[in-house]
């Protein structure tokens, strides 16, 4: 509801010709009612104007401070979270008029012939009566990071559970430094020979992720023509030595383990109830590297960070767009219902597909319509605000930075410098002048 | 719209039973389409609500939808303390006074003026409303620092008039925009016959313009109201003491897990009256959102 969704087009035209009062009191009475709209646009609109403008070339304190030439505009696209922010209202404007403008079109004509239209278009229409400060904190609720809490990384998780399911032992870390982990597997540091047997030993499980069915942990007797070993959980109450079986611990059935030969060929063998695991039958004078697999140590899904400064962004721009459809589908619905309906039947009559009226008809008849919701938009995204501000956590908010936000932490944030602060304020009238000015332009034409 | 699919439809031969449920069949993935977008955009709002009804102990381990397996969690107990807070009841009183007060002052001042730019004849008349009109380009960026400095001269900086009246003038260049087209388009011989009658112009304003001029007034004050209302940044800048509700929850969002108990409550207060307001006028608002953007 901001001001900018409003463009300039009155029919002046229409305007009737002049009859009022005759004589001198006819300046008195425009003036008595033009007098405090006058005062108020003057005080409040037309004096800052100027002011911020001349202020934009002076020092960051004082009245004016000292002159600074443009300075303060060399700081405005030098500075990395001035750049961030620019950069970012450039993805704003590219993202966001075009998609609401499309998501708009696409829900009013999906509801146009749908009896209870009104209660879908109430549904996504009613984000436009809450503020976006208010929306910043119900999407932030959804946001959230951990799966238990936040919304959307809840479906995730529910998604991603039906692709991959975590690892037995995805809190597992080697016992010993003659293991690593190397690319999530548990690696076996020096290469082997067959008639040896091996101890790959693991810690940081916790009692209750310890597979079911695992019984005392056993180390194999080395075997001419195999490698034998054991996998087991190299802690016990109390401690224990690490890199030794000792009594009390427990083999982890279930595991497996790799063997991969000097040619790249890889063996696989599961582990037993007491975590004894065997590769037989080995050409002897090869070395072998045992591992075990990734997937044995796969996380469960944590959540993505739609707070944290890479996703911030993304983030916003959803949010925004659930603002704004609303908007788009009433304004351009109420184009589709004032649409000529004999040309769009005389296209049917003549054989046009359903698709082919949309994109041959329907959507150049609409194209003003299309455009007034665009150039909204473009204005109303040049100014977002409240939204990043409430949205996004202050650790982002250098990385969600956009113009208005930079202009208000620049000179009320703490800095107080009201001579870049000024700049920024400047820049963003630049750009929003030629926008409302097509507006004007077309009002003039008519008038 | 529901006027014209009855009558495309009309050539049909027979409308019988059968071919109403081929046709119901037919559509049936928009419909599903339709309900499950419906249902999604509704979400945030409903999970907002829901997360301020539960207590925080709840809130630290499990989301808000955990009401759907624990609905004995439920609990007015959140908006009960934020009630007996003073701190969120005096936010709520400016926001009040705030949106009120700019509300009556946008709809007086822009009428006037509508007025004037519609039925009084001065010298240069549409080139000055040209310039209001220009004025929408202004935002309102450009106007905070020098209105902060200004304030402080003045000495009212922190005040409730202070904000009042910047979002009075960031109004008007819209409300007479809208007021003078809507005015220019009531019946002239009505205005001309009471001028004969020897009317002022003040009395042809209050009972004719005035009432006849309801229906853009009434989408004026709604969105005067809701603007205002949902206001952040004004505040922000001009208030210190002076909290509107809006700004009462922006400092507390430091402490956003902690604190979800107060954020989410008083976040769906704050919320309340501008739904409220969006129902009970919303054919007003829609107006007053095409008048804005298509004729």
């Amino acid at each position: 509801m901001s001001k900018g969704s409003i463009t300039a087009e009155p029919p002046v035209a229409a305007a009737p010709p002049p009859t009022a009062p005759a004589g001198r009191g006819r300046y008195l009475t425009g003036a008595t009612f033009l007098l405090p709209a006058f005062v108020l646009l003057g005080v409040w609109l037309v004096y800052p104007t100027v002011y911020t403008i001349i202020r934009s070339f002076f020092g960051a304190n004082g009245y004016l401070g000292t002159f600074v030439g443009i300075d303060n505009y060399k700081t405005l696209f030098t500075t990395a979270t001035l750049v961030r922010a620019i950069e970012n209202n450039a993805i704003w404007v590219a993202v966001v008029p075009a998609l609401v403008t499309a998501i708009g079109l696409i829900f009013a004509v999906l509801t146009e012939r749908v009896s209870w239209a009104v209660a879908f278009k109430t549904a996504v229409f009613l984000p436009m009566a809450i503020s976006a400060f208010a929306t910043g904190v119900t999407w932030r609720i959804l946001y959230q990071q951990d799966p238990d809490i936040g919304a959307i990384n809840a479906l995730g998780r529910s998604i991603s559970s039906l692709v991959s399911t975590p690892g037995v032992l995805h809190t597992a870390l080697p016992s010993t430094p003659a293991l690593q982990t190397r690319n999530g597997a548990v690696v076996l540091k020096a290469p082997l020979q067959p008639g040896r047997s091996v101890k790959l030993g693991l810690t940081g499980i916790p009692p209750q992720d310890v597979p079911g069915g695992a019984a005392q942990a056993v180390q194999p007797k080395p075997r001419s023509g195999a490698i034998d070993g054991v996998v087991w959980r190299d802690f016990k109450p109390g401690g224990g030595k690490s890199g030794v079986v000792e009594k009390g611990e427990l083999g982890l059935p279930g595991v497996t383990v790799q063997l991969r030969d000097a040619s790249g060929k890889t063996r696989t063998a599961k582990t037993a109830d007491d975590g004894t695991f065997s590769f037989d039958s080995l050409p002897a004078n090869t070395t072998y590297h045992a591992s075990i697999g990734a997937q044995t140590f796969a996380k469960p899904f944590g959540g993505y960070g739609w707070l944290a400064p890479k996703l911030i962004t993304p983030s916003l721009l959803i949010a925004y767009i659930w603002i704004w459809a609303g908007f788009a589908m009433v304004v351009i619905g109420a184009g589709l219902a004032a649409m000529p309906r004999d040309v769009l039947e005389a296209a049917r009559t003549d054989g046009a597909g359903e698709w082919q009226v949309f994109r041959r008809v329907t959507v150049p008849l609409l194209a003003p319509v299309l455009s007034v919701v665009f150039i909204t938009m473009i204005i109303n995204v040049l100014k977002v605000f409240d939204l990043v501000i409430s949205l996004a956590p202050e650790s982002s908010q250098a990385h969600a930075n956009v113009i208005a936000l930079a202009m208000w932490r620049t000179a009320f944030g703490g800095v107080n410098d009201f001579g870049t602060g000024s700049a920024i304020a400047v820049f963003l009238f630049v750009l929003v002048v030629p926008v409302l000015a097509l507006n004007i332009r077309r009002f003039k034409r008519e008038v | 719209m529901a006027a014209a699919s009855p009558a495309i439809e009309l050539p049909a031969p027979r409308d019988t039973a059968a071919a109403r449920i081929l046709r119901f069949v037919a559509k049936a993935p928009v419909h599903l389409f339709l309900v499950a977008l419906g249902a999604l955009w509704l979400v945030p709002t409903i999970g907002l609500f829901v997360t301020s009804i539960l207590p925080a102990s709840a809130l630290a381990n499990s989301g808000w939808w955990q009401i759907f397996s624990h609905p004995s969690l439920a609990t007015w107990s959140n908006y009960d303390a934020l009630f007996h807070n003073s701190g969120l009841l005096s936010s709520l009183k400016t926001t009040a006074y705030i949106a009120v007060g700019n509300t009556l002052l946008v709809v007086i001042i822009g009428s006037l003026a509508g007025y004037a730019f519609a039925w009084l004849d001065f010298p240069g008349r549409d080139w000055i409303f040209i310039g209001v009109i220009a004025l929408l380009v202004v935002p309102l960026q450009m106007a905070l620092i020098p209105m902060f400095k200004l304030y402080d001269t003045f000495g009212i900086f922190d005040t409730v008039i202070s904000i009042i009246l910047f979002h009075t003038a960031f109004g008007l260049p819209f409300a007479i925009f809208l007021l003078r087209n809507f005015f220019v388009g009531l019946p002239k011989d009505i205005l001309e016959s009471a001028r004969i009658d020897g009317a002022s112009e003040m009395v042809i304003f209050l009972r004719l313009i005035l009432p006849l001029g309801l229906p853009a007034i009434a989408s004026l004050a709604i969105f005067q109201f809701l603007w205002t209302w949902n206001d952040l940044i004004v505040a922000l800048t001009f208030g210190q003491t002076v909290q509107p509700i809006t700004v009462w929850i922006f400092g507390q969002l430091r402490e956003f897990g902690t604190s979800i108990d107060v954020i989410a409550p008083a976040s769906f207060i704050s919320l309340v009256v501008p739904l409220c307001v969006f129902f009970a006028f919303q054919r007003y608002f829609v107006q007053g959102l095409l008048a804005g953007s298509v004729k």
